[in-house]
């Protein structure tokens, strides 16, 4: 089967059920009690499971499935939860994840089978005897001799006669005894042959079910789902039929050896005190037997898994010429439908205006009231579609509270985190590349910016160190905070280091402000931190996380006051793709300065121009801004006579502001940013460029490369 | 031995677009020819080497040109009714377009008929060259788009830059 169509949804959902599952064990780990919470826990491992068996990721699979048992256990209280057992399940996730991201790479699972995780989740289910029952000792022998017994008796009788039944199963056929239900034992045999075990073992259970209920089957109904016996699996069946009925409905299934039936007899099932004990353990023993099985039986199956195992490589290897995934939005459908609406809008607002023009008498009047019409529809359909492309901040957010967890454990410093406006919604694009400049400001909070807990007490703060991160939307932007309560900055120790990396010399350092010395943290390769130590402080770091905030059009500003902690402020667009710009006109190439970026345009006359330090100043209300000329950072000769009134426009940058000095302003309009492709780093003041209406292209000035 | 009457020779059959700058022909491999327009507005960028003339747009995208003939240090464009801009895709897929005087015709040649020409050969332009191929017509220059890519042009722009200070040291 075909199955690379389906990777896009599988990783998409996979992806979901590791965060759903690394949500659920966190909560676990606060409240190990929570049933709610471990139910979840076990349908969000189950369908990874089934998922990864689908796709063809075998070792996916059979890690999710040791996982899925030891839920599996808790659930059926036969294990309780503790720290080792989270930290194991966690070590799971992680390797998990692993898969899924080599997946999403190359589509294919690798080779790693991580059995230490696998030996380990096995260790916390074994252990459970020695760590659950008081009697220890005592437990393990009883145990011990009904696996015996089991065997033995699997050598001399049918196996549906050593069949031990666990309690609910014991309570089920004990109440359809008393009603009078004729209960029979069964084991069904398989022809070597037969390649979809599960398949006839499933179509028996359906069968079996129609005409009465399996109260209990050895292995599991899981394992038998999952091909996980050998060639034999029996099982107890409660119904009004007689033996024959049972012999022919199994029988009816192709494929089938033979059956063996009989009534069987609860009693001879062990005393109840023995047989709760047994039970798990006899669930265990045909785990063991299959991985023994005797060469002969094995080798059709083993063939088989072969095959499955072509078969999986020929369908990942099939789609690997094409490696890159589809990036998916999952998409409200009331979104689309209100995007369907529009284009049909659309549709009859062109429909109006051809009728319009060619009707014999066109007053011109009709035309430009569909042009309106026209209008007001692409501009609804514009944020319609960018809606579309939104999504909320929570899909990188939701993994920094397992992240603070880990911190938490491996720096021994004790940490909370509070998050607020997960729900900001942004451009896909945008969300996608913030996740990894968010998680590295948040590690630097938790490694270099949290004390150690005693240093804490003694500046007389709470122990535990308090980490946030605050996402709001601002206007056309959207500021995330990550900040913490820590030491702060110490800007004399960012100065003395910048000193001795040689960025600044000491006059230097003695001349610049605060501000200036704290924005030496974003240069790269410098690294405050006494220590390098695994969290942080490799010396990329700061810069990296500014150049890809500015990459996305974006700016980094920290607010710090030593002793009481640091706040790092992110401000993104909310969207990329389309702005809203001030077209301007210099040296006669027309220019985009996006909206949000400028302040106000005045009007100056050349009288008003100072100079401080040999460069042009003008004072606008108090603050003394300084000039740019456009014409010169641009090249080109400006049409304006020198002595005449420019119009200059006052952009911001971070707190500083800075006026353009351009020669006319066209107007304000809606644009479409296109990349400037190999281009676009060669000028580092144009930050892309748009195609005007008449097919013209003008390029967008990065305003912050120019101030 | 290249034979040019034999037409038996086994060599691989390669279309080239073959451009004309000046008094000169320059072969251009059609497999990477995306598209060829007329002169058009270039909407200049500014700050970038001299021989990138700016940016037009191609069905929506926005691609750089750059004249062929200041790369290869010749005179300034001279803009004619014949004068095109050849679309070239490059090695990653991007769109890249040359500004040429005029498309002359489409030529196929057998790959045994045309000769490679070396790295360091002194040839003129030969180090745009990938080689030269022999129809009845003539002699036609082969370029090798890899050293017209952005990147390996700035390569041999800091090259020169270098060379040039050592001589005047």
């Amino acid at each position: 089967m075909d199955v690379g169509q389906y990777l896009g949804v599988f990783l998409d959902e996979s992806k979901e059920h590791l965060q759903g599952l690394n949500d659920n064990i966190m909560a676990l780990e606060q409240d190990p009690a929570d049933e709610n919470c471990i139910n979840e826990i076990f349908r969000a491992a189950h369908s990874l499971k089934g998922m990864a068996g689908t796709m063809g990721f075998k070792r996916m699979q059979e890690l999710t499935h040791h996982m899925e048992d030891v839920f599996s256990d808790v659930r059926a209280g036969q294990l309780k939860v503790n720290g080792d057992m989270i930290d194991q399940l966690f070590k799971c996730l992680d390797a998990l994840e692993g898969y899924v991201t080599l997946i999403s790479d190359t589509q294919d699972e690798g080779t790693d089978e991580h059995q230490d995780i696998i030996d380990a989740l096995n260790a916390i289910r074994t252990g459970k005897a020695a760590g659950d029952a008081a009697p220890a000792a005592q437990a393990d022998a009883p145990e011990e001799a009904a696996s015996a017994d089991a065997g033995k008796s699997e050598e001399s009788g049918p196996a549906w006669k050593s069949i031990k039944p666990d309690k609910s199963a014991r309570e089920s056929i004990e109440e359809a005894k008393n009603e009078g239900k004729n209960i029979f034992g069964a084991t069904v045999n398989i022809q070597e042959s037969c390649i979809l075990k599960a398949a006839r073992a499933f179509l028996v259970f359906k069968g079996l079910e129609e005409i009465g209920e399996v109260a209990f089957s050895d292995p599991s109904t899981q394992d038998i789902e999952d091909e996980k016996f050998d060639l034999s699996f029996s099982m107890i069946i409660v119904t009004e039929e007689s033996k024959e009925k049972v012999e022919e409905i199994i029988n009816h299934v192709s494929e089938i050896e033979s059956v063996d039936c009989g009534p069987y007899d609860l009693s001879l099932a062990g005393s109840e005190g023995d047989g709760d004990a047994a039970a798990p353990k006899a669930e265990e023993k045909p785990a063991t037997a299959e991985v023994a099985a005797p060469a002969a039986a094995a080798a059709p199956a083993a063939e088989a898994q072969a095959k499955n195992e072509k078969g999986a490589e020929k369908s990942g290897k099939k789609p690997a010429g094409k490696p890159a995934i589809a990036r998916t939005v999952r998409v409200d459908i009331d979104k689309l439908d209100v995007l369907m609406n529009l284009v049909s809008e659309l549709i009859i607002a062109k429909n109006s205006l051809i009728s319009a023009a060619t009707s014999e008498k066109s007053d011109g009047g009709s035309v430009n009231e569909q042009i309106e019409y026209l209008e007001s529809v692409t501009t609804n359909l514009h944020e319609s579609v960018m809606k579309v492309r939104m999504v909320p901040i929570d899909s990188v957010t939701q993994k920094f509270p397992r992240m603070i967890r880990d911190l938490n454990r491996s720096l021994g410093k004790p940490m909370e985190l509070t998050m607020t406006g997960e729900d900001t919604e942004m451009d896909r694009t945008v969300v996608d590349e913030i996740g990894d400049p968010l998680m590295h400001l948040l590690r630097n909070s938790a490694d270099h910016g949290i004390e150690p807990p005693a240093e804490r007490v003694a500046a007389g703060k709470p122990e535990t160190g308090q980490i946030f991160l605050h996402a709001y939307q601002d206007g056309n932007n959207v500021v995330i905070e990550v900040g913490d309560d820590g030491k702060g900055i110490d800007v004399e120790a960012v100065k003395r280091k910048g000193i001795e990396r040689g960025i600044i010399t000491p006059e230097q350092g003695e001349a610049m402000s605060e501000k200036a010395i704290i924005g030496l943290l974003f240069n790269a390769g410098f690294s405050t931190a006494k220590v390098v130590s695994e969290i942080s402080g490799r010396g990329v770091g700061l810069d990296v996380v500014k150049s890809k905030v500015e990459s996305l059009n974006g700016e980094v500003d920290v607010r710090t006051k030593l002793g009481e902690g640091s706040t790092w402020i992110i401000r993104l667009p909310v969207t990329m793709a389309i702005i809203q710009a001030l077209m301007v006109k210099v040296g006669g190439e027309t220019y985009a300065i996006p909206l949000d970026s400028i302040q106000i345009i005045e009007d100056v006359s050349p009288s008003e121009i100072k100079l401080v330090q040999n460069k042009e100043v003008i004072n606008l209300r108090g603050s003394v801004t300084p000039l740019i000329r456009l014409s010169k950072s641009l090249e080109v000769e400006s049409t304006q006579p020198e002595d005449a009134n420019m119009v200059v426009v006052i952009v911001k940058k971070g707190e500083q502001q800075a006026g353009l000095v351009i020669d006319e302003m066209i107007g304000q309009l809606e644009i479409v940013i296109k990349p400037l492709g190999k281009l676009s780093n060669k000028c580092k003041f144009i930050s892309g460029a748009t195609i005007l209406g008449d097919g013209e292209i003008a390029l967008i000035l990065d305003t912050n490369a120019l101030v | 031995m290249n034979d040019l009457s034999d037409k038996e020779s086994l060599g691989e059959l390669i279309q080239y677009i073959v451009i004309r700058l000046g008094e000169e022909q320059f072969g251009i491999d059609i497999r990477y020819v995306d598209n060829i327009v007329r002169m058009q507005q270039i909407t200049r960028v500014p700050k970038v080497q001299h021989y990138i003339k700016g940016v037009i747009n191609i069905r929506g995208d926005i691609v750089p040109v750059m004249s062929l003939r200041l790369i290869m240090e010749m005179n300034e464009d001279e803009l004619t009714g014949k004068t095109r801009i050849i679309i070239v895709k490059m090695s990653g897929g991007s769109l890249v377009g040359f500004i040429v005087d005029q498309v002359a015709h489409v030529l196929t040649l057998d790959s045994n008929n045309v000769e490679n020409v070396r790295r360091g050969d002194d040839r003129r332009h030969g180090e745009f060259l990938s080689g030269v191929g022999k129809y009845e017509g003539g002699l036609v220059s082969i370029l090798d788009l890899n050293t017209l890519e952005l990147e390996s042009l700035e390569g041999r722009d800091r090259e020169r830059e270098k060379q040039l200070i050592a001589v005047n040291e």
